[in-house]
């Protein structure tokens, strides 16, 4: 099982390191730093690393490598998943996750780790049975905690963790009732020179803040469940009322959780909301390059695409560019040689655009890459997918609980090749 | 006020200060100075000198502060062996808490302290803890368990931990059960031997009960132990994996690919008709689909077991090939796995797709992908045979780029795609060779040279090419080097009168100057053949080569269903066996795929066959070559012979056994020369040839059965029957000429024979004998000749054959050594078969099993032969192969060709599946024949090329 935990900041210092069980000598890290140095850039180390006696397996996430150190055979996946539970974890209780908020608050990441693990075995994971056992850090907290000398850690057995709903605690109690969903949709897609879909998927999620009083149990039906053909529930969510009536019925956890997360695949029809019209021309001869984009709404629906940001990382012969936005506000780095184009809202009548000269390097030969430009964008109140909540109803409690569902459309990785 | 404060405590004495704060009377400063101590710790200052000061903190009911002293108990309790002692009663008290909470953390605090003296203190609380009425407590001390074993196993076993962790598989509590079954699982991957987890149908329910109820470690934990049990039929494996299914839609990919794991295992018994399997393996494929929409890491990992997973079970993902195109940003480590399993999936139908995506990939950035891009457009060329005219005009377009590692990646798969399809694509020779300049990687220089060499007659320079590497030719890596010695031999054998000084030179570099060995025995070999015999030399240097197969890194079929058992592990995301890699002298358990069991076994084709069980359903009767080699030496009793060693013994061997095979009976002279070893003795006794005659007996038996079979359904048209060829001319038989052929009529083979007498005496006494052969072709009854035969008269008779006779493999393998007896002398001579008369009956195959048996065939075992001046068309040449016993199975039209899908079998029940490709107009034909055995290609080629003609 886990042996040691390393977390490591780019700049290759060891800022903290934790052993379920016997010390591991932190020089085991040497051969992280090796990988780290031969691989170009951070998000390159390869995440399971062979020493003589141990294996290194690691993610890297807010600028910080997570290493756990592993002796035996125990499944990579599984020892992924938990470091990446350990930086949820970490940024559930501190609002973000980065080396001083950790090093702010190395005891409770310590005690905190302490309870995730058990001789390398998990026990508990949850963030809600984590907050009962430690206390997250506030300003309030701390303060009455140095007056009256009481802990933020909770003396009492964590109810959870033993019921048949381990991911609910009991006796949870609000004067305002209310359970919300966001369905939010991401859409990955590699659209070609010619403006036409290489590939198109739809990775989607329903995240859900409930708070209700007691033990509600919920049932949410679809117009659409046949869209929903490849998911992964939440524990909380009955499989078997699912496979024969595709209805989710849970009893939910407290608080905020993802109810479900959902892929439509490259093979159904998945419509592009954005075109973008490119014409970028480096020419041999001169040292000026042409520079052409314009973005506009294809698919919509009707709504409007908003939050539209265009990156590039444009070849290594581009020495500046000149260009002209008729909205929002551009930015080229000349040294990381990366174009960021902050669009804002598309309107169609008045399609945006940005235009301009790349000065290249004089004598240099045509870059041979072409630039992939990177698309971002938002549509409120659109699930691109045509996935649709009919209805949610309550049982087991008697009050009425205030429902709410909204949707969203964003794109994942949105890349159109030039 | 945060935590970071506890870190600044830089000044001098920073210990005594410490130590005065942990032994202050204010709880609040105590805890304080605890924290301040803990974060010195994290940071890895060494702040063991204050043990006995913190451990005193231990005695309170503050549960933050219990717990910091409990961490930096953990931490240095090891380096304070003495002191930790001092902890043991409170943890001893600590067990005995109402607290539940307080129990579970005594008990797993305790199994934390790697101390052997106080590790006999804590048994009894364990003990107290293990049967706890709280399951938190005891799902506790189930982890504890398993630590303490790594501390002291001897100490666990002999306190019966073992068992009281078994019986916790059976809790009610399904945590408990999770978590006991964690702690076994590691225990026993320390003791593989010890049968801890001994798994029968009640604890395998047990387990699966829990399994829906635990957290979502614990489901990995279960699922990774039901992998290892084996399911007694298939009616038990299908009612786990329905039980199995519903966690492919777990949140958590740890949970998905432990039960793909399970799944992909119990499938092997399951049969392939069932509609189940059918559900199954299309609810395989939304689930690993999902895992390549997480986090890059877990991508990695999933890429590397969907690596595995599509080599055993391409139909999984046939369809989901997009989701395997590389986003730019997509880390390194996940392109080139993505690239690899795009390849494995590429087929005539996407190919397209796919060579357009790896084109745009041939022009990224990072040098390694594109390189391999560039290396993925040629396995494509040679995987899809369809693709390959694109390809190569693709790989072509990339040279243009001038990119020096792209042209030189492209030249290396070039090199590969003319040894694919030789005589097809040399048109863009001329294009590489103005890429010689450019070319500094060995491989690519290499290849290149290869490709000079190869085609030396084709290209006007190739002299002047070649010439221009040997310039620098000690300055090359021992790859180039050995290359551009061949290549120069290979241009000296082509055009020997203007390159003689070039061979010269080469060779006097290659064994005078260099101390590199395999140059240097190189250079001597070729040196010696071409001044021995330059039309021998010929023969080896410019011999054909063989096809070079498929796909070239596939996973060994056996190794591949190991990992398939190791799915989600370290050893599917190395594609080695654990035993390569895991660490210690731990004895690995090999686990194996389950085999189907009886009530699931189906007659379909071997590619469902299942590890361990032989692979093909065919008996395997030509003895392997490693058994015929020591048959050979053992054979060899005379001196060493001097020509090449094979031939030479076989035919020693063939005399020998001639003589020791029974033939004692109809000889009546003995023959000069030889007879001195064997003769007389009964064939048993012939302990030189034991080898293959064990190895023939049962298998022969097996044999008369399929022969008994074929014979009872054959068609009436009998097969192309030869002219009759003289065997044996009247000179070297003092007179007695046999002339014959083979026949094949109604499931019956005879040699027909033609024995005339040129002698002026009288001939009698007529006998038979065949020396054992390929496929244990012996006469079915005697040699009649009724009457005696006169000076110049001639008889014509028909000897029945059947195929029970012993078994050895000939070279050629169609090699028949026959004994003729008369009154005047024994004769011996040879003859070669045509291999059609072994073609039977029944040798058609059912299209879906053709199908599956085509792809089951290694790619190595396939053979092309072109039929050239044949002008017969698609129907005609099918009927004719059809009389002949060669049947069709399928036809399809391409392009204007006509394909023909054809099997045949063997005698010996060997299958020999072929593809025929037919142009109208042209009087060639492409023949590709694939086989278990391939040594009878060739001479299934010869069958047909004769049938066809005749």
């Amino acid at each position: 099982m886990i042996h040691s935990l390393f977390l490591i900041n780019s700049s290759g210092d060891i800022f903290l390191e934790k052993h379920w069980k016997s010390v591991v000598s932190r020089s085991v890290c040497d051969y992280f730093f090796e990988a780290q140095e031969r691989a170009t850039e951070a998000e390159n180390v390869p995440p399971v690393i062979p020493t003589p006696h141990h294996y290194l397996l690691s993610v890297y996430r807010h600028k910080i490598f997570f290493v756990a150190v592993i002796q035996t055979e125990v499944p990579p996946l599984f020892v992924i998943e938990f470091l990446h539970r350990v930086v949820d974890t970490f940024q559930d209780y501190f609002g973000v996750c980065s080396e001083p908020v950790i090093k702010d608050n190395v005891v409770v990441v310590y005690e905190v780790l302490e309870e995730m693990l058990d001789n390398g075995f998990p026990l508990a994971t949850e963030s809600n049975i984590l907050k009962e056992l430690i206390k997250p850090p506030t300003i309030l907290r701390t303060v009455v905690n140095t007056i009256t000398g009481s802990t933020n850690v909770g003396d009492q057995l964590p109810t959870g963790q033993l019921s048949v709903v381990p991911w609910r605690r009991t006796g949870v109690k609000y004067t305002n009732n209310e359970a919300y969903f966001d369905v939010v949709e991401e859409i990955d897609a590699i659209i070609d020179k010619s403006g036409s879909t290489v590939t198109a998927e739809i990775q989607g999620v329903i995240d859900a803040c409930v708070k209700l009083t007691g033990m509600p149990d919920l049932t949410l039906s679809f117009m659409n469940p046949r869209l929903l053909d490849d998911v992964s529930f939440h524990p909380c969510v009955r499989f078997k009322r699912w496979e024969s009536e595709r209805i989710l019925s849970f009893i939910p956890p407290d608080g905020n959780f993802r109810l479900l997360s959902y892929h439509v695949s490259a093979q159904n029809l998945v419509a592009i909301p954005v075109y973008v019209k490119h014409n970028i021309s480096f020419r041999d001869s001169s040292s000026l390059g042409r520079f052409e984009i314009t973005v506009g709404p294809k698919q919509t629906m009707g709504k409007t695409i908003e939050g539209v940001i265009v990156t590039s990382q444009m070849p290594k012969g581009v020495l500046n560019m000149s260009l002209t936005p008729s909205q929002g506000t551009h930015t080229f780095d000349p040294v990381t040689k990366m174009l960021s184009w902050d669009v804002g809202k598309i309107n169609p009548q008045k399609l945006p655009s940005l235009k301009g000269t790349m000065s290249l390097q004089v004598g240099a030969s045509k870059p041979d890459e072409n630039p992939t430009i990177n698309l971002q964008f938002k549509i409120q109140q659109l699930a691109i997918s045509g996935l649709k909540v009919n209805r949610l109803d309550m049982y087991g409690e008697k009050y009425k609980p205030f429902k709410g569902i909204k949707y969203m459309t964003k794109a994942g990785k949105f890349q159109v090749r030039t | 006020m945060t935590d970071s404060k506890y870190f600044t405590t830089t000044k001098k004495g920073e210990i005594f200060e410490l130590k005065a704060e942990l032994n202050s009377d204010k709880k609040e400063k105590k805890k304080e100075a605890v924290k301040k101590v803990i974060a010195s710790m994290t940071v890895g200052k060494d702040v063991s000198a204050l043990f006995p000061d913190v451990v005193n903190c231990m005695q309170t009911d503050n549960l933050e502060l219990k717990k910091l002293v409990y961490l930096y108990l953990m931490n240095y309790a090891k380096s304070q062996p003495d002191m930790a002692i001092m902890a043991v009663n409170t943890f001893v008290k600590d067990c005995e808490d109402p607290n539940p909470l307080i129990r579970a953390l005594a008990v797993r605090t305790m199994g934390c302290i790697r101390v052997d003296k106080i590790t006999e203190y804590l048994c009894e609380p364990l003990r107290k803890c293990l049967k706890d009425e709280d399951p938190y407590v005891r799902k506790t001390a189930a982890v504890c368990v398993a630590k303490l074993h790594d501390i002291n196993a001897q100490l666990v076993e002999d306190q019966g931990f073992l068992d009281t962790l078994k019986d916790l598989i059976s809790d009610s509590n399904p945590m408990v059960v999770a978590n006991a079954v964690a702690a076994l699982s590691e225990i026993a991957e320390s003791h593989p031997s010890s049968n801890l987890l001994d798994l029968n149908p009640q604890s395998i329910n047990k387990l699966l009960t829990a399994l829906n109820e635990c957290t979502e470690w614990g489901q990995i934990f279960i699922l990774d132990c039901l992998a290892n049990y084996m399911p007694k039929d298939d009616r038990e494996a299908q009612s786990i994996c329905e039980r199995v299914t519903p966690r492919l839609s777990h949140a958590n990919s740890a949970v998905v690919l432990s039960a793909v794991k399970v799944l992909m295992k119990f499938m092997e018994m399951l049969s392939k008709d069932l509609d189940y399997y059918g559900t199954l393996l299309k609810k395989l494929a939304p689930p690993l689909v999902t895992l390549l929409s997480a986090e890059p890491e877990l991508q990695y990992v999933a890429l590397r077991n969907i690596n595995l997973i599509v080599q055993k079970r391409p139909e999984i993902l046939k369809h989901e090939m997009k989701v395997f195109f590389v986003k730019y940003n997509d880390p390194i480590y996940v392109k080139l796995e993505k690239l690899d399993i795009m390849i494995r999936l590429a087929s005539q139908a996407n190919i397209a797709q796919v060579l357009a995506e790896l084109k745009e990939y041939a022009t990224e950035v990072d040098v390694d992908f594109v390189r391999k891009a560039v290396r993925a457009i040629g396995r494509c060329a040679i995987k899809v045979e369809q693709s390959a005219e694109r390809c190569v005009s693709t790989l072509l377009d990339l040279i243009q780029t001038k990119v020096n590692y792209v042209v030189q990646e492209a030249i290396v798969v070039i090199k590969d795609i003319f040894r694919k399809y030789p005589n097809k694509y040399e048109s863009v020779i001329a294009t590489l060779c103005e890429n010689l300049d450019s070319l500094d990687e060995p491989e690519a220089r290499a290849a290149m040279i290869w490709i000079v060499g190869e085609y030396a007659e084709r290209i006007d320079n190739a002299d002047e090419l070649l010439e221009s590497f040997l310039e620098g030719f000690h300055d090359e890596s021992t790859q180039v080097q050995l290359q551009l010695l061949t290549a120069i031999v290979k241009l000296f054998l082509k055009k020997p009168t203007e390159t003689q000084e070039l061979v010269q030179q080469v060779l006097s570099l290659a064994t005078q100057d260099s101390d590199n060995p395999d140059l240097r025995d190189r250079g001597y070999i070729y040196w010696r053949l071409l001044s021995t015999d330059p039309v021998a030399a010929k023969e080896v240097v410019l011999a054909e080569k063989p096809l070079i197969s498929e796909e070239t890194d596939l996973i060994e079929p056996t190794l591949l269903d190991e990992l398939i058992c190791y799915i989600g592990t370290l050893a599917s995301v190395y594609h080695k066996p654990p035993s390569a890699f895991v660490e210690g002298g731990r004895g690995v358990v090999h686990k194996s795929l389950p085999p189907r069991t009886a009530s699931s076994e189906s007659t379909e084709s071997p590619e469902t066959a299942p590890a361990g069980a032989p692979s093909g359903d065919q008996p395997d009767v030509i003895p392997a070559q490693g058994d015929l080699l020591g048959d050979l030496l053992n054979l060899d009793l005379g001196p060493p012979v001097s020509g090449p060693p094979l031939a030479a013994s076989s035919v020693q061997m063939g005399a020998v056994d001639l003589l020791g095979g029974g033939l004692d009976s109809l000889m009546g002279d003995e023959p000069e020369g030889i007879g001195d070893t064997n003769f007389g003795a009964p064939p048993a006794a012939v302990t030189t040839a034991a080898t293959p005659a064990r190895l023939g007996a049962p298998i022969s038996s097996g044999l008369s059965d399929l022969f008994d079979l074929t014979s009872g359904v054959g068609t009436l048209s009998g097969s192309y029957v030869a002219p009759k060829a003289v065997w044996l001319p009247a000179i070297k038989a003092k007179g007695l000429e046999i002339s014959g052929t083979f026949t094949r009529q109604v499931g019956s083979i005879s040699m027909d024979l033609q024995l005339t007498n040129k002698a002026l005496q009288v001939m009698t006494d007529f006998a038979i004998q065949f020396n054992r052969n390929s496929f244990g072709l012996a006469p079915a009854a005697p040699l009649q000749v009724h009457a005696p035969l006169s000076p110049n008269q001639t008889v014509e008779l028909s000897l029945p054959l059947n195929t029970v006779g012993s078994v050895m493999k000939m070279e050629p393998l169609n090699n028949l050594q026959v004994a003729v007896k008369n009154n005047i002398d024994v004769f011996y001579f040879s003859t070669l078969y045509p291999l059609h008369v072994l073609f039977v009956e029944d040798g058609k195959m059912d299209r879906q099993m053709f199908l599956a048996t085509w792809k089951d065939i290694p790619n190595e075992n396939e053979a092309q032969f072109q039929i050239r001046d044949c002008p017969l068309n698609t129907e005609a040449a099918s009927n004719k192969l059809q009389s002949s016993n060669i049947f069709t199975v399928a036809k399809r039209s391409v392009e204007g060709q006509d394909m023909l899908y054809q099997s045949l079998k063997l005698t010996n029940g060997i299958w020999v599946l072929a593809e025929l490709r037919i142009q109208p107009g042209n009087p060639s034909m492409t023949l590709s024949l694939k086989c278990r055995a391939p040594e009878v290609s060739q001479h299934v080629y010869q069958a047909y090329e004769t049938i066809l003609k005749n």
